[in-house]
């Protein structure tokens, strides 16, 4: 990896939310709801980093804090050598020429009274003032064929497309001002299994032909697989493990993410029917009162008392996998 | 064969002329008004109430009669031809359609001047409510809450007994009281629209909150908006009669279509017209608002897309 320039660094970043239960007196102290808890990794130029995790393990927030569309509370953003964290609304503004984000929601996240014109073009209008219409309908134009929309639809709203179409619209809307880094936030998990697969491949074309890093999240394996190169497993908004791609499928360290890895089916029925499914125990804890030390103890088939004592931390197994857990 | 060919050769022009051609996209207000025009009853209603419009604001020009003036030769008079008097005249021989139409004029008047205050007021306070959100949400809301606990009929009394009856008293006083509906509307639009994946997105770009706002937030509150506009209308309007009919309202011998059913009930066994027309007229602006008003909801509704 030393070869790759380093672009982005987060540093043991946390969101807090502060709670308030329904039925509390407006004196009871509000309670504090750790949706990210603590989370580090550095992402390489044209990289993929695949985040996986159940729903309700800090994905999303993570990537959001990133953006500063949800402040994280603590840690070190650092994109390019600076801290985001440390900086103003404008350094955010240049920052986020560079960065760009797609939604899971395809239709959600389009404007339904703009036109695709207005809503591929609004990038270009806040960030680069200077270009004329024409100028901006011409970008627009070649990014709509990049992605593999047809120019004549242009004046078209929204509504009038499919959410493969949709999902596209939000694709050239992020690549327009070519960015280094692009969020995606579960980009296919609204979409059909066969649209899913043009979309990925869209986003790898694209990543190859223009040098993009990539934060892709999911929960589902089979399509981080594809897609990553390192793939960092969260739960409970901290990390389980953070490792190379073939060596977390083939070698998995962490308990956790061994139990998601046997839930991937197998397309081959007699494999399939044999397999061993690890079921895990329990539901989620709540990430107000998590449990102590590793938070995974509560539902691990391995844990032991050690487990209940320090919160682990990510220590490095070998040159490709880090995992948090004490036993591995 | 040269015909064959020829048709051959338009079709593929035709073929050529659709693939090249951008398509010029439907908008969803374009998608609306298609849908409130093949709504029947909605656009009967529209051609009525822009009728009763023309004939209040036109009307009394083209009608020899004045609203003030005796005509000694017709007292309390059935309707008739005679001198025209399509709609009878009252006890005092004032010719009565021009004195409904006049009495149109004051409630539309009114009905237009309160709506148009009371929206506003009400998109103002409900937005700056649902954007800013937390205590001032908190605080926004509960006046909204307490101004509903007002009786209005006892303020609407104190008013006019210390101020006197005057046109801009009635519209205050309906303004006053009709603009919490709009803002509680407005509010829950405005925090569902601020919540949408896509304005995340325009921040996510890096653009400033006022387009934010403006460009993302308020095209989207509009239908609604407008729906909430064409149901308050009416409202306002039955308001108006119900403060002029309790004696609240204009002054005679300016009168409005609740001042002029106030007259009519009570000689209704001995001259039933002079409560059947203003009656009749202020019933049909009802209607036709309320059908557009629900042809307005069927149009804009998100839901129905």
């Amino acid at each position: 990896m030393s070869d790759k320039k380093l672009i982005l660094s987060v540093r043991d970043v946390k969101v807090h939310f502060k709670v308030k239960g329904g039925n509390d007196w407006p004196w009871t102290p509000k309670k504090t709801l750790k949706a990210v808890d603590g989370v580090s990794f550095d992402l390489y130029e044209g990289e993929t980093l695949g985040v996986v995790g159940e729903s309700g393990c800090g994905k999303s927030t993570l990537a959001r804090s990133i953006l500063n569309l949800i402040p994280a509370t603590a840690g070190e953003i650092v994109w390019m050598g600076r801290d985001l964290r440390q900086g103003t609304e404008k350094d955010w503004l240049a920052v986020r020429r560079d960065i760009q984000m797609i939604f899971q929601d395809p239709l959600a996240s389009l404007n339904p009274r703009m036109t695709i014109a207005q809503i591929i073009g609004e990038p270009l209008r806040v960030h680069r003032p200077e270009l004329s219409s024409d100028e901006v309908m011409k970008r627009v134009r070649a990014m709509m064929v990049k992605v593999g929309l047809r120019e004549q639809m242009i004046n078209r709203y929204p509504h009038e497309f499919s959410g493969g179409q949709c999902q596209r619209i939000g694709i050239a809307r992020a690549l327009i001002l070519e960015p280094k880094l692009i969020i995606c936030d579960e980009p296919v998990s609204a979409l059909d299994v066969s649209i899913q697969a043009q979309i990925i491949n869209l986003l790898k074309e694209l990543q190859r032909e223009m040098g993009l890093a990539l934060i892709f999240i999911a929960h589902d394996l089979a399509v981080v697989k594809h897609i990553s190169d390192r793939i960092l497993v969260m739960y409970l908004g901290r990390e389980m493990e953070l490792a190379e791609k073939h060596a977390l499928y083939d070698l998995p360290s962490h308990p956790y993410t061994r139990a998601l890895l046997s839930a991937i089916p197998i397309p081959d029925p007699k494999l399939e029917r044999s397999k061993q499914i690890q079921i895990l125990q329990g539901d989620l804890p709540s990430p107000i009162n998590p449990p102590s030390g590793c938070v995974f103890r509560t539902r691990c088939p391995l844990a032991e008392a050690q487990c209940a004592g320090e919160r682990p931390a990510l220590r490095r197994l070998s040159a490709d996998t880090q995992s948090s857990c004490l036993l591995a | 064969m040269l015909f064959r060919s020829k048709q051959k050769a338009m079709a593929e022009a035709m073929a050529a002329n659709l693939s090249m051609a951008a398509v010029e996209g439907r908008s969803p207000w374009a998608d609306a008004r298609e849908r409130f025009l093949r709504n029947k009853a909605a656009v009967v209603s529209l051609i009525l109430l822009v009728l009763v419009v023309l004939a209040c604001v036109f009307g009394p020009m083209l009608l020899p009669h004045s609203y003030e003036d005796t005509d000694w030769d017709a007292m309390a008079m059935a309707p008739t031809w005679h001198n025209l008097h399509l709609f009878g005249t009252d006890d005092l021989g004032r010719d009565l359609l021009v004195r409904t139409l006049i009495g149109g004029r004051i409630s539309l008047m009114v009905g237009l001047l309160a709506t148009i205050a009371s929206v506003t007021i009400g998109i103002v306070w409900g937005a700056t409510a649902g954007f800013l959100g937390g205590k001032v949400d908190t605080v926004m809301m509960r006046i909204v809450d307490m101004m509903y606990a007002v009786p209005y009929l006892l303020i609407a009394i104190l008013m006019v007994t210390l101020l006197g009856r005057e046109f801009y008293l009635v519209v205050l006083t309906i303004t006053v009281f009709s603009w919490m509906d709009m803002a509680r509307v407005v509010r829950g639009q405005t925090l569902s629209v601020k919540s949408k994946e896509f304005v995340e997105a325009a921040r996510a770009i890096g653009v400033s909150t006022g387009s934010i706002i403006f460009r993302h937030v308020v095209p989207n509150l509009l239908g609604i908006v407008v729906i909430y506009t064409t149901v308050t209308v009416p409202g306002v309007i039955l308001t108006e009669s119900v403060l002029s009919f309790l004696g609240l309202g204009v002054q005679e011998p300016m009168t409005s279509w609740g001042v002029l059913i106030e007259d009519g009930t009570g000689v209704m066994e001995t001259t039933p017209w002079m409560l059947l027309f203003p009656a009749a007229m202020l019933s049909l602006t009802l209607y036709c608002a309320n059908y557009i008003g629900d042809g307005m909801r069927d149009a804009l509704d998100p839901k129905d897309r």
